[in-house]
């Protein structure tokens, strides 16, 4: 890997960060609301998967999806609309948050209901190999969603037809408040490719190169015709499932839940936050961004003025989405209602009368 | 008797029956440890165990199943689907096996199963965790399904339907855990699916059911300043209906409006006003009037958002409209 390339998988990796505080940000200032699910922590996972795409990929995501949308070219200013409402959002203000999509860019949408990408995925899959393009589709989801039905529906067409598929479980180990081995019988997700006959790898997903050269090796493969892959990526959430959870449910929780019982521990109910939070994990050493940054900077690809130069640029860029999106005007119901009625366009539909 | 917030009353309620059935279990995703994410099972899995309140993974369809299959063998599961919108995954078992086992099996099999999810629209969650869905299943034979407003209900209906022996949905609202009301845990409670007068009026009969009805009474009380008294009804209870109550009231006002949520199209207020004029026509001064949803999937943007659903005023105008009263101001 060539110093531009490293270069590009840290821009993006700060890029990341720096628009998930953002709207972090704009959350607790009130001008985003609705469920809000953050990134940081997880950067590499987007960040190496993505780099490995090409132009002719599609992606499908969950609701934790606004660094996929960045990291695959929508800008900052876009998903940040989108995320305040606005008409000038990717999704015209209609969908928010966690349903960024962007037909362009082969962006197939966030999809909020737990399970959803494996069917989408599947069938996109479906229409790559039809029509016998070189093309891959890259299917994102959490460790929680491995327990729906359609992860098992789902693999196993994949694997039936050799669809162009590569499965990406972003394995954090938790499902909101429930921890991976409380959810899954077996917790080494890759292993449940394996019961389809599909190619899988566990990696550490908090190492960007690592998960970059596996996601490129597994892409390489889906491409040229070989069926789908899987990758299970370990990784971490340093924030809550979403702003709306204070994430306070980590062992001392359990604690807390048992002392409930206890109408003495009762009374000291509220728990301050114990969740490990960012600085906690840089100073345990994996923070995926703080790793990759001092690996660009002992090999002698970046130097301190460097650094601060990006960071510099890509303040820039999440301040003036920022702002952005504020300055935006909103949708109106007339522009909802012609987008449901968009499909109509080429025949005639009796309309229904409001 | 005391105030209690509504997620409070279905916590206490969900702990009653608990304490007094030990065939009495709660299972859905962190229900246990995490105390529900409305908080409706706080502190439960500390006081009963994992065996009777299970965390599960995210796997609705088997794990209502799962409810299904357990109440064939006499348990009485209360099963809680975080939210409406992820019932759709579960929608074989209500459906295919909840609603049809008792009455294909010829009665061998008692369904004595309850499912509590929340609905409706909240604030900005986007078109898919915003929807209300309860005229589907209400299409459905063999499923019963309870709408409490006020955590006085909340908490006996809940009671009730855990110790019914039909398989019942307890229909909550995710604007509705923080309300709070009176909870006399003591009182002998209505039936699970009898209406109740909220307010009583004579000059038209508001029915309503589930957050609109805080909303019809807080027009109700405009109105009134008006000089127009409006009855407000509660339904309660969505399957079956408590037709009596409505026929009775919209008899003696002769007019009739319909609040609900959920969207226009073939929804409850649909089912409320072909009912209503079979039984009311030739005693009707109006023809029945619905404010409901707009027939759209729910805008993320706040306002369009906010104008997808009934507000006061469109009650209002719809009240007067009725009424032949000029519009005012608002
Ligand atoms: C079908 C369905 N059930 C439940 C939910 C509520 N829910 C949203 S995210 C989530 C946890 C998902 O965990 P995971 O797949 O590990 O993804 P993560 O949030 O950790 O990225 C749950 C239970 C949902 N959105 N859809
Ligand atoms: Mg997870």
């Amino acid at each position: 890997m060539d110093r531009s390339q490293m270069q590009g998988l840290l821009r993006d990796m700060l890029r990341a960060r720096a628009f998930e505080e953002a709207a972090a940000q704009g959350y607790a200032e009130g001008k985003i609301a609705g469920f809000l699910h953050l990134y940081p922590g997880e950067e590499a996972v987007a960040v190496g998967v993505l780099h490995a795409a090409e132009p002719g990929d599609y992606v499908v995501s969950t609701y934790r999806e606004h660094v996929h949308a960045l990291v695959r070219g929508i800008p900052a200013r876009q998903i940040m609309a989108e995320l305040y409402g606005k008409k000038t959002g990717i999704s015209g203000g209609m969908g928010g948050s966690m349903h960024l999509f962007d037909r362009e860019r082969r962006f197939l949408g966030g999809y909020a209901i737990v399970g959803e990408t494996f069917p989408i995925a599947l069938g996109a899959g479906y229409a790559v190999a039809y029509r016998r393009l070189p093309e891959a589709v890259i299917c994102f989801f959490g460790d929680g969603a491995v327990n729906q039905g359609t992860f098992h529906e789902s693999l196993n067409m994949a694997a039936l037809w050799k669809l162009p598929i590569l499965f990406v479980c972003e394995n954090n180990h938790y499902q909101i408040g429930t921890e991976i081995h409380r959810h899954s019988a077996i917790v080494d997700v890759y292993k449940r490719a394996c019961a389809y006959g599909i190619p899988a790898e566990q990696v550490d997903g908090m190492e960007v190169l690592a998960v970059h050269a596996a996601a490129q090796r597994a892409l390489e493969r889906v491409r040229s015709g070989d069926g789908p892959q899987f990758l299970e990526l370990t990784t971490y959430r340093f924030r809550g499932h979403s702003m709306a959870d204070p994430g306070s449910y980590r062992p001392e929780a359990e604690v807390k839940a048992y002392e409930a019982a206890d109408p003495i521990a009762a009374a000291l109910h509220e728990f301050q936050l114990r969740y490990p939070g960012a600085a906690d994990l840089a100073a345990a050493g994996n923070d995926c961004l703080q790793r990759f940054t001092d690996h660009c900077c002992q090999e002698g690809h970046l130097d301190e003025t460097a650094l601060a130069r990006l960071q510099a640029e890509v303040q820039a860029e999440i301040e003036d989405a920022r702002r952005f999106a504020e300055e935006s005007p909103e949708p109106s119901m007339e522009e909802a209602r012609a987008i449901l009625a968009r499909n109509h366009r080429l025949e005639t539909v009796v309309e229904a009368q409001a | 008797m005391s105030e209690i917030l509504y997620w409070q009353a279905l916590n206490q309620a969900l702990d009653a029956e608990l304490a007094a059935d030990d065939a009495v279990f709660t299972l859905g995703e962190d229900v246990g440890l995490y105390g529900g994410t409305y908080r409706v099972s706080e502190g439960l899995m500390a006081k009963y165990g994992e065996w009777r309140v299970r965390d599960t993974p995210i796997s609705e369809n088997s794990f209502t199943g799962l409810g299904v299959g357990a109440a064939m063998l006499g348990l009485r599961p209360v099963v809680e689907i975080m939210t409406i919108n992820f019932a759709l995954f579960a929608m074989d078992s209500l459906v295919n096996m909840a609603a049809k086992i008792p009455f294909m099996s010829g009665g061998q099999f008692p369904m004595p199963l309850t499912i509590r999810m929340p609905g409706g629209v909240a604030r900005q969650l986007g078109a898919q965790h915003s929807q209300r869905l309860e005229s589907m299943f209400m299409n459905v034979p063999g499923l019963r399904i309870a709408v409490p407003s006020t955590p006085q209900d909340a908490y006996w209906q809940l009671r009730q339907a855990i110790r019914s022996d039909d398989p019942v949905i307890v229909l909550e609202h995710e604007l509705l855990y923080f309300s709070k009301g009176e909870v006399d845990t003591h009182a002998s409670a209505p039936p699970l699916h009898q209406a109740l007068i909220r307010r009583p009026g004579r000059d038209l009969t508001c029915i309503s059911y589930s957050r609109m009805v805080p909303l019809a009474l807080e027009a109700a009380q405009a109105l009134h300043a008006e000089g127009v008294e409006m009855e407000v009804i509660d339904l309660r209870s969505l399957s079956p209906i408590d037709w009596a109550t409505c026929v009775e009231s919209v008899l003696r006002t002769h007019r009739c409006l319909i609040v609900e949520e959920d969207c226009r199209f073939a929804g409850v207020g649909a089912e409320l006003a072909a009912e209503l004029q079979e039984r009311c026509f030739y005693q009707l001064d109006a023809p029945i009037q619905r404010v409901a949803g707009l027939d759209l999937p729910t805008p993320f943007n706040a306002k369009l958002e906010a104008a997808s659903i009934p507000r006061q005023e469109d009650i209002l105008k719809a009240a007067r409209a009725l009424l032949n009263l000029p519009q005012g101001e608002s």
